[in-house]
């Protein structure tokens, strides 16, 4: 194994222990805004991790600008997702868990 | 190894997936698990090497069909109510096809095998002519177009008579009279504005990208045409249905579906008129290469017509359902 | 412990067909009755595929030097069964969308409920 392989091995683990993580924050937080925050890391930096992991395996080509369009696309569109679905959500009339908690002592 | 792995682990997430939509009340859920049913299964595609059924996998049974599936539910109502009757007969009824067909398949040759009969007859063929008559790497374009073509022909029919008969149970899309307002569609999300404006120029350069590079790689009339009705979905999901209609209106969507279909029919007329079969390309230029070239683009033109069409009229007509309820 | 490695692909692909299945003759909504058909559908296209891969073999697009690939034929009859399949999903769909007009209902009983009266 190379020197760029560990790097690549490492970057890789990296990916894979925040989307990890990210997986269990989607199970085990509380309330809904929390869990998007949770699935949204999962998004951005598990992927950018990945795809870095992903672009130290390549030899010099095509597909680096492959895996970088999906990076930017993926970057692009994730976020905005997450965006939207907690505008949605606050739009509809859902509370986080702070101010819930604050309404039900009153 | 690996890839026995990975098909293991995302058979078994379509097995819960499909387990969940049992039970779920919730259709909104339930739509939203068949989505992911179709990602899924479309990473198993890839696994199993089908790259072509994978992309259009994903970008119908995920994308055309949730959205679909979710106007539907705006207009019935997003429960199930509870079920009267017993489902211990459903039950019996399931296990006993279910077992029948698993001593089905014991009879059936070894998965991934090459010696399997299904590769030793007209797949060699294919695999190793198709380079030298009809000149494309992408074995699936070469069959789809060339060889089958006669069979694709009747698959763009259906599409095409599929929206027929959306249309005829929904009605046209009619243009709608007040003018096309910011008010319309998610006029609060200034981000979703924002980033739909900067993607959508690319989603259909990538349709485009996937309708003529289709030869080469992975893709094809049916894929970019879906990708590209996703765009304009896109589009009239983000700004509202009205501005959708000042881009390709339904009524210019009523005369791109039978456009399709007849570009794909009269390069078989062409070929009948020079003296060649039906759907026969080789003849279509002054070699038989260059003749197929020449017919499987324009056959995959026709084909991504029809179904871009048919796709955005589908949805022209639920969306139009849905805005009609509204109103009322 | 053969016939496990051999047949593993088609067993799961038969639970979920039957899954399906029992989704649309178990299922109430005809909504509902939908997604299990296209569940069904797709187990269906993931049967024909399993049958189409050779082991060690790659994608059916020609590369230099390599010489195994899957069989390309179930991958053409799947690719346009796919693209038909959601255009009869939505033939189906909008049926639905007739139903509730015409019933006011979706659920199977209900709607037949209102026939019998008749």
């Amino acid at each position: 194994m190379s020197i760029l392989d560990y790097f690549s091995a490492i970057l890789l683990a990296g990916g894979v222990f925040f989307s990890f993580t990210g997986a269990i924050g989607l199970f085990r937080f509380p309330d809904f805004f929390t869990r998007v925050h949770a699935a949204s890391v999962t998004d951005t930096i598990g992927v950018i991790l990945i795809i870095a992991g992903l672009l130290l395996q390549t030899s010099f080509d095509l597909n680096i600008i492959k895996l970088l369009l999906i990076l930017a696309i993926l970057l692009l569109t994730s976020p905005t997702a997450s965006h939207a679905l907690a505008k949605s959500a606050r739009h509809g009339g859902l509370l986080t868990l702070a101010e819930s908690n604050r309404s039900n002592d009153r | 190894m690996t890839e026995v792995l990975i098909d293991l682990v995302l058979l078994g997430m379509l097995a819960m997936t499909a387990l969940r939509v049992i039970f779920l009340k919730d259709l909104f859920a339930v739509v939203m698990l068949f989505s992911i049913f179709s990602f899924v299964s479309a990473l198993i595609f890839i696994n199993l090497d089908a790259v072509d059924v994978a992309f259009t996998e994903a970008a119908v049974g995920a994308g055309i069909s949730t959205v679909l599936m979710l106007g539907t539910i705006a207009l019935t109502g997003r429960t199930e109510k509870k079920n009267s009757h017993s489902s211990i007969l459903h039950l019996v009824v399931v296990c006993v096809t279910g077992a029948a067909l698993i001593y089905g398949t014991m009879d059936m040759p070894p998965f991934g095998n090459a010696d399997n009969p299904i590769h030793q007859h007209v797949a060699p063929r294919y695999i190793e002519d198709s380079p030298k008559e009809v000149g494309l790497p992408n074995i699936v374009t070469s069959v789809l177009a060339s060889y089958r073509g006669f069979d694709t022909l009747g698959e763009t029919v259906v599409v095409f008579a599929a929206m027929i008969g959306v249309l005829s149970l929904l009605g046209t899309a009619r243009p709608t009279n007040k003018r096309a307002t910011p008010e319309s569609g998610l006029a609060k999300h200034r981000v979703l504005h924002v980033v739909a404006k900067i993607i959508i120029p690319f989603i259909i350069l990538f349709a485009l990208y996937v309708q003529f590079h289709g030869d080469y790689g992975p893709g094809g009339g049916f894929q970019a045409g879906v990708i590209a009705a996703a765009a304009l979905i896109l589009y009239a999901l983000v700004f509202g249905a009205s501005f959708a209609h000042r881009i390709v209106s339904p009524r210019q969507l009523e005369v791109f579906a039978p456009l399709g279909v007849l570009l794909y029919a009269s390069v078989g007329l062409v070929g009948m008129i020079k003296g060649a079969n039906f759907l026969d390309y080789n003849v279509l230029a002054s070699t038989a290469a260059a003749g197929q070239h020449y017919g499987i683009i324009i056959i995959e033109l026709g084909v991504g017509l029809t179904v871009f069409a048919a796709m955005l009229g589908l949805f022209y007509a639920f969306s139009n359902q849905v805005e009609r309820s509204n109103v009322q | 412990m053969s016939v496990i490695v051999d047949y593993y692909n088609y067993w799961i692909v038969v639970f979920l067909m039957m899954a399906g299945f029992y989704v649309v003759i178990s299922a109430n909504n005809l909504v509902k009755k939908v997604v299990g058909l296209n569940i069904f559908q797709t187990s269906v296209f993931m049967l024909y595929i399993s049958m189409g891969k050779v082991s060690g073999g790659t994608a059916p697009i020609i590369i230099e030097g390599v010489t195994q690939y899957s069989n390309p034929l179930p991958h053409v009859l799947i690719l346009t069964a796919i693209v038909v399949g959601v255009a009869t999903t939505a033939v189906g769909l909008s049926l639905v969308i007739r139903i509730k007009h015409a019933y006011g209902t979706v659920e199977e009983n209900e709607f037949q409920n209102e026939d019998d009266a008749i």
